[in-house]
């Protein structure tokens, strides 16, 4: 209760949130560990790029959820909504033909489109039409991957323009497009959260939705824009899911809502909203890249990390409750 | 001292119950006027149409002599007219200062303005500035309010309210959920409203309270005005007889 906050601190917290802050030691000491383990494989500028790689898809869907989270609300929809976008996209590729740029800068058009459409739709349900946003999205996860599957008949769709497959190989300072255009939706998803009006009054509804209310907000509108948002990162991440398969993966995605929930929470975002951050998203999202790749290199099978991704969700979610309630108590 | 805000035969029904029936009440500038009455004596609905949560079916409101009628809220804030809610509908996770500007964000001007960006400095300089001047012992702008004590929590609710009214605020029970030594610093800080010029409606239940702190007393019955004192020459016997109707008053045009 006294003025003992340094700046550094303020900027600290701000920042990351005390949670995330630690979790930056948890990531450097799993990369310990599987250096120690595997030196020759894991702390290597190749394997390095592979987990940035990795992660850019899903941090952009995850910009969009932290939003929503933050607002107190919830998507579970995603993945299937990756999967629709990309689904469209490539469709209308095809329809259009050719294989230079024109043809790709419609399909992204198509993909985001189509992905916001979806986030309209969650948000007018949620708010207009009062169906909880655990269940609308539960809903418009399974409508969404049933669409994309009767679209395609079930067959991922593998024709994309030469461009496309051009850009998915082509660099920037070492990295692949993919990570650099992730870290601009991040850098950018932050700022927006950190400085605009727009980012408060996310904050603000998640916080106490009847004072934003009272305050004048305009409550429902701006979450149905939050729901679009999310539609709108993961119809991107579709897109560039697109770039980077040159091929729809429909079957790929049905755990990426838990991924990115995970990540969102990790990085300490509360699942009651008015807390989070983009800064604590990105490492959250890297401390189950990180460990994906590190059991591949050491020879683990992967699927043991789909069981830590559960456990640690829920140890997540079980801090945050606890925060909460001593907050409450207090 | 004029007459700032008016109100004359509100009537409010919900279905066949008459909330309101023919209620008014007077404000003058720049002073405190507790509005008591018994449970259901309507109260808070006559606080709710005076600050625009309802409509009134019948009757007027007077805003310096000129008819006004709200729509809403936000209508009310339009007026000048604020309301401190019971539940002071503070985002608890948000700080002090960013409480104070939830829907009334300042923007930084130019270009950054129209993209959206806050304009943070001002607005910490400014509540900060407010937060001094009422008198209250909110300091730390950086802690959210959920780590705020009660009184701290409701000063943060007042001072916004103050901010923002040109003209009056309502209070609905604005000490109930607080301790004696808080209630002490919420009193003060409601006289120190006043003595800006704002004037203040004080909804309690607390009788000694409201001999303590308010100017005049409007005693609600039955929705219906049915007595006005001035705090300096009456007691609580007066106010509770007035209040149950043991006590028929006089001074009520």
């Amino acid at each position: 209760m006294t003025a003992t906050v340094t700046p550094a601190r303020r900027v600290r917290s701000k920042l990351f949130g005390a949670t995330a802050f630690y979790l930056l030691g948890v990531i450097v000491a799993m990369a310990i560990v599987f250096s120690i383990i595997r030196p020759d494989a894991f702390p290597t500028f190749a394997n390095s790029r592979n987990i940035l790689t990795d992660v850019s898809i899903l941090l952009v869907i995850a910009v969009g959820t932290t939003y929503v989270m933050v607002a107190a609300g919830f998507d579970l929809s995603v993945g299937s909504v990756l999967v629709f976008a990309g689904v469209m996209g490539a469709k209308v590729m095809a329809a259009t033909g050719g294989e230079g740029w024109t043809t790709v800068v419609i399909g992204l058009v198509v993909a985001l489109i189509s992905g916001v459409v979806w986030g309209v739709f969650n948000g007018v349900c949620i708010t207009v039409f009062k169906v909880p946003a655990l269940i609308t999205t539960l809903g418009s996860m399974g409508a969404a991957l049933g669409i994309a599957r009767l679209i395609t008949n079930g067959n991922d769709i593998r024709t994309v323009p030469l461009s496309m497959i051009k850009f998915s190989v082509a660099e920037f300072l070492g990295l692949p497009w993919i990570v650099w255009i992730a870290a601009v939706v991040a850098v950018v998803g932050g700022v927006v959260l950190h400085v605009t009006r727009f980012g408060r009054r996310t904050y603000v509804i998640g916080s106490n939705d009847e004072a934003a209310r009272r305050g004048g907000v305009n409550v429902n509108a701006h979450l149905i824009k939050l729901y679009a948002l999310s539609g709108l990162c993961a119809g991107f991440a579709g897109f560039l899911s697109l770039v980077r398969f040159s091929t729809t993966t429909i079957t790929g995605h049905s755990t990426d809502a838990l991924q990115v929930i995970t990540g969102v929470v990790l990085g300490g975002t509360s699942l009651f909203g008015g807390i989070g951050t983009v800064a604590g998203t990105v490492v959250g999202m890297f401390v189950s890249a990180v460990l994906n790749n590190g059991l591949i290199v050491i020879d683990v099978e992967p699927f043991w990390q789909e069981v830590a991704i559960g456990f640690i969700l829920i140890v997540a979610v079980y801090i945050d409750q606890r925060r909460r309630r001593r907050r409450s108590r207090a | 001292m004029g007459v700032l805000f008016e109100a004359r035969g509100l009537i409010k029904r919900y279905g066949h119950v008459e909330a309101l029936g023919g209620a008014d009440f007077t404000l003058n500038e720049g002073e405190v006027v507790a509005l008591i009455g018994d449970n259901g004596a309507g109260k808070s609905t006559l606080v709710k149409c005076m600050s625009g949560v309802e409509s009134p079916d019948e009757g007027e409101l007077l805003l310096r002599g000129t008819p006004i009628t709200m729509a809403s809220p936000s209508d009310a804030r339009k007026h000048g007219i604020e309301t401190v809610y019971q539940d002071l509908a503070l985002a608890p996770e948000l700080g002090p200062a960013e409480n104070t500007y939830i829907g009334r964000e300042l923007l930084k001007p130019g270009l950054m303005g129209k993209l959206g960006v806050l304009d943070k400095k001002t607005m910490r300089a400014k509540a900060a500035e407010a937060f001094t001047s009422m008198g209250t012992d909110v300091k730390d702008l950086d802690a959210p309010v959920s780590a705020l004590s009660g009184g701290q929590k409701q000063s943060v609710a007042i001072c916004r309210a103050v901010m923002w009214a040109s003209g009056i605020v309502f209070m609905d029970e604005p000490t109930a959920a607080l301790g004696v030594r808080q209630t002490r610093n919420v009193l003060k800080l409601i006289r120190r409203v006043a003595e800006t010029g704002v004037s203040v409606v004080l909804i309690s239940h607390n009788m000694t309270e409201v001999l303590e702190v308010a100017d005049r007393i409007e005693v609600l019955r039955l929705g219906k005005r049915v007595a006005r004192y001035d705090a300096a020459d009456s007691n609580v016997e007066q106010l509770v007889g007035a209040m149950t109707g043991a006590l028929d008053t006089g001074d009520i045009k």
